[in-house]
């Protein structure tokens, strides 16, 4: 059992306040350990809403630095920090919000060959990447850790998330079978993005994953929500585990990781730096 | 004005000079270190602390055991966890 100080006591005071949360929670959110994948659009917000949640160690992967297009949606990264690796940036704000949180970066590309290694330290996964290959990545390793993981996707004015919990609920792949081929489906920096909108949907996944740690709730597993910002319409789309999922079904086609050839835009795959 | 209920009390926390929501923090923090049946004294001002707090603890599912005034205005609750 954790003694909150006076200090934590305040800090988290609205969170010991809500009955599905309470002082048992809290405790849970401060022991917990998420990582983020990707401090892009999503990741930013997700990284600033953990930490004031007080979770214990948030872990960043990302391989890019800031630039100057990235502020109008990435919140965690400021005009000063143009220039700087987006992991040493969002630990930055973490750190301004909240001194007691433990920060791993990891400012590199995640791949096959190092993928399972780092997420296996975690408890919860937040997938906020701007790419398929990675998105397929992500859930593959999260299935074969058994490591739950929020996905989520914008672009324009629509956002998409699930949550998917390994053995228990649908998969990204029982949903999407295969990446589409590099370059069928545009990227922000092709097609634009509300700002707004990365906000709206990186806190779901913040959300989620916090409800993940507390036990509060229900989850959007089994359960595509996706929006359209220009009406504010949101949608839920009922999900069901495939048996013939390559990756999590019965007999399994996917065995080992693949690192998914990357489109042409938005990705710059040969730059990947070691932390 | 009535004296303090004679029952066993396992736990006590006065809240005397400290407001919403802080008392109803520190109420649920003694609660969380109590066992099923356990009993909390907790002492609250008159006014909003004694008008909020036994409902939000209520609506935990709590049950308030007890509720006297004080001496000094203050009110003394009793409450025994779910």
């Amino acid at each position: 059992m954790i003694e909150f100080n006076e200090e934590q006591l305040q800090r988290y005071s609205r969170h010991i306040l809500l009955a599905d949360v309470g002082v048992e929670g809290q405790e849970k959110l401060c022991r917990a350990k998420v990582l983020i994948v990707g401090a892009g659009g999503l990741g930013a917000p997700v990284a600033l809403y953990l930490a004031a949640a007080g979770v214990g160690t948030i872990g960043i992967a990302d391989a890019d630095s800031v630039e100057i297009s990235n502020l109008q949606r990435q919140i965690s990264h400021f005009h000063h920090n143009i220039g700087d690796a987006k992991v040493d940036s969002a630990r930055e704000k973490i750190l301004a919000i909240n001194p007691e949180i433990k920060v791993n970066t990891y400012y590199e590309y995640l791949r096959a060959d190092n993928i399972r290694e780092i997420i296996r330290d975690y408890d919860f996964v937040v997938e906020g990447t701007d790419n398929f290959p990675t998105k397929f990545l992500v859930n593959d390793a999260c299935i074969m850790e058994g490591i739950p993981f929020s996905h989520g996707g914008i672009l324009r004015f629509d956002g998409q998330a699930m949550t998917v919990v390994p053995g228990k609920s649908a998969c990204y792949r029982c949903v999407f079978r295969e990446p589409p081929p590099p370059d069928a489906v545009p990227s922000c920096s092709q097609a634009g993005v509300l700002g707004a909108i990365a906000g709206m949907l990186g806190t779901i996944q913040a959300a989620e994953a916090l409800k993940f740690i507390t036990g509060a709730g229900e989850l959007l597993t089994d359960t595509l929500l996706s929006f359209d910002a220009r009406n504010m319409d949101f949608r839920k789309t009922r999900l069901h585990c495939q048996e013939n999922c390559p990756i999590c079904g019965k007999n399994p086609g996917i065995h080992e990781l693949i690192d998914y050839e990357h489109g042409g835009c938005g990705i710059k795959s040969s730059k990947s730096v070691a932390a | 004005m009535t004296t303090a209920i004679k029952t066993r009390i396992d736990a006590s926390r006065d809240c005397r000079g400290i407001g919403c929501p802080m008392n109803l923090v520190y109420t649920k923090v003694e609660l969380s270190r109590l066992a099923p049946g356990q009993v909390l004294e907790v002492i609250l001002d008159h006014g909003a602390p004694i008008n909020n707090v036994p409902r939000s603890v209520i609506r935990e599912a709590h049950e308030i055991i007890g509720q006297n005034r004080l001496d000094d205005g203050a009110w003394q609750l009793l409450i025994r966890k779910v």
